[in-house]
């Protein structure tokens, strides 16, 4: 065994492995990008249905609701100028308040109503996903909110 | 007081850095034994610098000085003491100074165990390392010192967030930081030998004790993390693919591929150029992991309140360590001399092979986490990639990988024997056979995956087995192996362990989510769960509804089960606690939520108190099988590296002269 042969060897395995991540790769992107809309997009924009998209905004104040012995919750995400209604059957996290950010994946129906299959949860009250910034921005509601300096003494 | 002399310990602390840096530097280039000789002082000094800040912020914790900025934001007098002293790691400032502290033992472990290290490489390894360190403790003193005062010092503290408040995640930190923090002095080992233009079997024999223990450290880390998130944060997930479990788990995979390509370059003298960009590439990660972290970047389950424009100050420091040592590698690389030959079917082979399989899959890791990043800075649209794009790209990578693992050790080096490998391996393979079998015959019905995962869990497990004994044979020629050889075999079973676990918890999971009133059953995977009763209970620092849950399999005694939510008043935080039986084949994993009828007003925390003894609850019960395993492999990774790390041919600066086998 020359040391060529090695290096062809070598150099070999590594082209397929590296042709064998690239594919899996752009198949798995084709599927699972999840693109991001905020509800005033939604409104104004033609949104793929039967594909996984995650929204972002603030839980509007007063529209979570439930039936009674029913874990399925209803809500409304908004960015201060439009808002999407949000339904959920799954356990809330901490976290999930009206008025409060709140980023979901999920699929819009064909009734226009947003079908969570998850609500991120945050671990700190002080966090602002960057999604909800960014919804909050483009609809021109952003003041610099957030980082947590606002919240009274016990 | 003690604040400031914490601040004055962290810049003569960067004062010594900076000389650090330099003078070793020149004197290794002018062969000036003196200059040389200054950074092991140095290096101890910085380390004693830094553990005295570190021990002036965990004073201000204890005694609970809220004129101290950082402390005041995240302590509160009626935490117990426990979570004042982890409460100094918990937020930016304090992990950041734990960074630092844990760098600079990095460095006087090799300042103060490194005497047999030959001077100049010594000298130029210190002042690397020192570099990196000065970077760090400018960010801190510049952007974010945790010995800011308040004044007027405010009468109580924030509080820490109640989800830290929790011993597995009180040590996740130390020990994540001791593993990817402790690549730090492999990458300034890999830049000394590359400036040196000198890299040889001695080099890689002192670079693989500090690999395997940064190793075994990151592997304890993230297991403890991972275990944390499954019992403390309620949704009885052990690995989400998120940007911050991902930023972890990179320098893991790299790490793993430089131990195994370290062999090959102490043993064969071979593959030296790319365990250098491996050494290099891991700490890379590890810098790139903190970025994530740290500046908030990324929209990430994990994230606490993070700093953009602090993110800039670490963006440029990755940048020119990254930057710098690549550009280094690639001038200087190309000089350094081709080791032995080997054949394709080999233990060099193999461990190439395994190096390609875990370079790729992290490289997919690397793709998923950071193209939205990619993406939105290019102005493009804002996505996001899930745990599917993952689950799809760096699943079918390890499955080939397992399987090399199982054969790897088997191949004699140099030029292996294809047909004798095999032969070897045949008692493993019709293990893997028979335990397949056994799931499809007996396990609830699952995808084809999961039964391949099965046996490549098998494979693994009875052939780590069968190589070591086959090596030892007797019980006396057992003792005389040599560690590193009982370690690679324990490894290598505590990672079958792992995929056990993984394919277990993944495709048996079964999961139930409804309302229940106190009286009610509900039944999942051979086990009863019937819902008692709740009670208001008092905590140290919290008030919790507590649900009283009977869980009984088949005819057995019913045990308790308490999953309860908390409400912290400091913060007016409400946080869900688990309750999870273990029998070691699976766990029964209980949350409750919110009142089920609507008497709960979008997160008001009063329905905690006030929630009548008859309400309806929203109970989420999940039955994951083997998912205890995913930890328990991980201890025995970790076990197998300290094990490994305890071999008298690694120990820490063991001299170079070949000892004749009789001695």
């Amino acid at each position: 065994m020359t040391r060529k042969r090695r290096r062809l060897y070598v150099l070999l395995l590594g082209m397929i492995g590296l042709g064998a991540a690239t594919a899996l790769t752009l198949a798995a992107f084709q599927d699972h990008l999840v693109f991001f809309y905020s509800p005033s997009d939604i409104a104004s924009k033609p949104v793929p249905r039967d594909r996984m998209l995650r929204i972002g905004g603030l839980v509007e104040p007063g529209s979570v609701e439930r039936a009674a012995g029913d874990p399925q919750i209803r809500f409304r995400v908004t960015d201060m100028a439009n808002a999407v209604p949000v339904v959920y059957a799954g356990l809330l996290p901490d976290l999930f308040r009206e008025g409060q950010g709140v980023v979901a994946n999920g699929k819009l129906g064909p009734d226009g109503v947003f079908r969570a299959a998850e609500i991120l949860a945050r671990h700190d009250e002080t966090y602002m996903p960057p999604e909800v910034a960014e919804a909050l921005k483009r609809s021109g509601h952003w003041q610099h909110m957030g980082q947590g300096d606002k919240k009274p003494a016990p | 007081m003690i604040p400031e002399l914490g601040h004055m310990a962290l810049v003569l602390a960067l004062t010594t850095a900076c000389l650090q840096a330099v003078v070793p530097m020149v004197g290794a280039a002018r062969g000036d034994a003196r200059l040389m000789a200054l950074a092991t002082p140095a290096a101890l000094a910085q380390f004693v610098l830094v553990a005295a800040a570190f021990a002036a912020l965990t004073w201000s914790y204890v005694v609970s000085d809220f004129s101290v900025a950082n402390v005041a934001q995240n302590s509160h007098t009626l935490k117990p003491m426990l979570y004042k002293v982890t409460g100094v790691w918990g937020n930016h400032e304090g992990s950041l100074l734990l960074w630092v502290l844990i760098l600079a033992l990095f460095g006087a472990a090799v300042a103060a165990g490194g005497r047999n290290l030959p001077a100049p490489l010594a000298a130029r390894t210190l002042a690397v390392q020192s570099m990196i360190a000065a970077a760090f403790l400018a960010f801190m003193i510049f952007t974010s010192n945790p010995f800011l005062r308040l004044d007027p010092a405010p009468a109580e503290g924030r509080d820490l967030n109640p989800i830290l408040q929790d011993p597995g995640l009180a040590f996740h930190p130390p020990f994540l930081y001791l593993g990817y923090v402790g690549f730090s002095i492999v990458f300034s080992f890999a830049v000394a030998a590359l400036v040196e233009g000198r890299i040889d079997a001695a080099w890689a024999r002192w670079v693989r004790p500090w690999t395997l223990a940064a190793w075994a450290f990151l592997t304890l880390g993230i297991a403890l993390g991972s275990w944390w998130a499954y019992y403390e944060l309620g949704w009885g997930g052990w690995w989400y693919w998120d940007p911050v479990e991902n930023a972890s788990f990179m320098p893991w995979l790299i790490g793993a591929a430089l131990l195994h390509s370290a062999v090959v370059a102490e043993k064969r003298d071979a593959l030296k150029s790319w365990t250098i960009l491996l050494a290099i590439l891991a700490f890379g990660l590890s810098l790139i992991g903190t970025f994530l972290v740290r500046s908030g970047v990324l929209t990430s389950v994990h994230s606490f309140a993070s700093d953009p424009e602090r993110g800039v100050f670490i963006l440029a420091i990755l940048v020119a360590a990254i930057g710098g040592s690549l550009a280094l590698y690639a001038w200087r690389a190309p000089t350094l001399k081709p080791g032995g030959v080997f054949a394709p079917l080999s233990r060099e082979g193999g461990l190439v092979l395994n190096n390609l399989l875990l370079a790729t899959s992290c490289a997919t890791v690397f793709i998923g986490t950071l193209y939205p990043l990619f993406l939105e800075g290019l102005g493009g649209a804002k996505v996001s990639v899930g745990p599917q794009f993952f689950n799809m790209t760096f699943v079918p990578l390890m499955l080939p990988l397992v399987a090399a693992m199982a054969a790897g050790p088997f191949l004699a080096w140099k030029r292996a024997d294809g047909r004798a490998a095999l032969r070897r391996l045949r008692v493993p393979l019709a293990g893997a056979v028979a335990a397949s079998l056994a799931t499809i015959i007996f396990a609830p019905p699952a995808p084809a995956l999961a039964h391949v995962g099965v046996a490549l869990a098998a494979l693994l497990a009875l052939s780590s087995i069968h190589e070591i004994s086959g090596r030892a044979g007797t019980l006396a020629r057992a003792l005389n192996l040599p560690r590193a050889a009982w370690g690679a075999a324990i490894a290598h079973f505590g990672m079958a362990v792992t995929v056990a676990g993984v394919v277990g918890s993944s495709a048996w999971q079964s999961e139930s989510i409804r309302a229940m009133r106190p009286g009610d059953s509900a039944d999942i995977a051979g086990w009863r769960v019937t819902f008692m009763r709740t009670t208001l209970e008092k905590g140290p620092n919290y008030t919790v509804r507590r649900g009283h849950f009977e869980a009984r399999h088949g005819d057995g005694t019913g045990r308790t089960m308490s999953p309860g939510k908390r409400h912290y008043a400091s913060t007016g935080t409400i946080t869900t606690e688990a309750a999870i039986i273990t029998t070691g084949l699976a766990d029964l994993y209980l949350t409750i939520a919110d009142p089920a009828d609507g008497s709960a007003q979008g997160g008001d925390p009063r329905f905690l108190f006030e929630a009548p003894s008859d309400a309806a609850w929203a109970v989420r019960i999940t039955h994951n099988p083997l998912v205890a395993w995913i930890w328990i492999g991980a201890g025995i990774m970790a076990l197998g590296g300290a094990i490994s790390l305890s071999d008298r041919r690694l120990r820490v600066g063991a001299p170079v002269r070949r000892v004749p086998a009789a001695a």
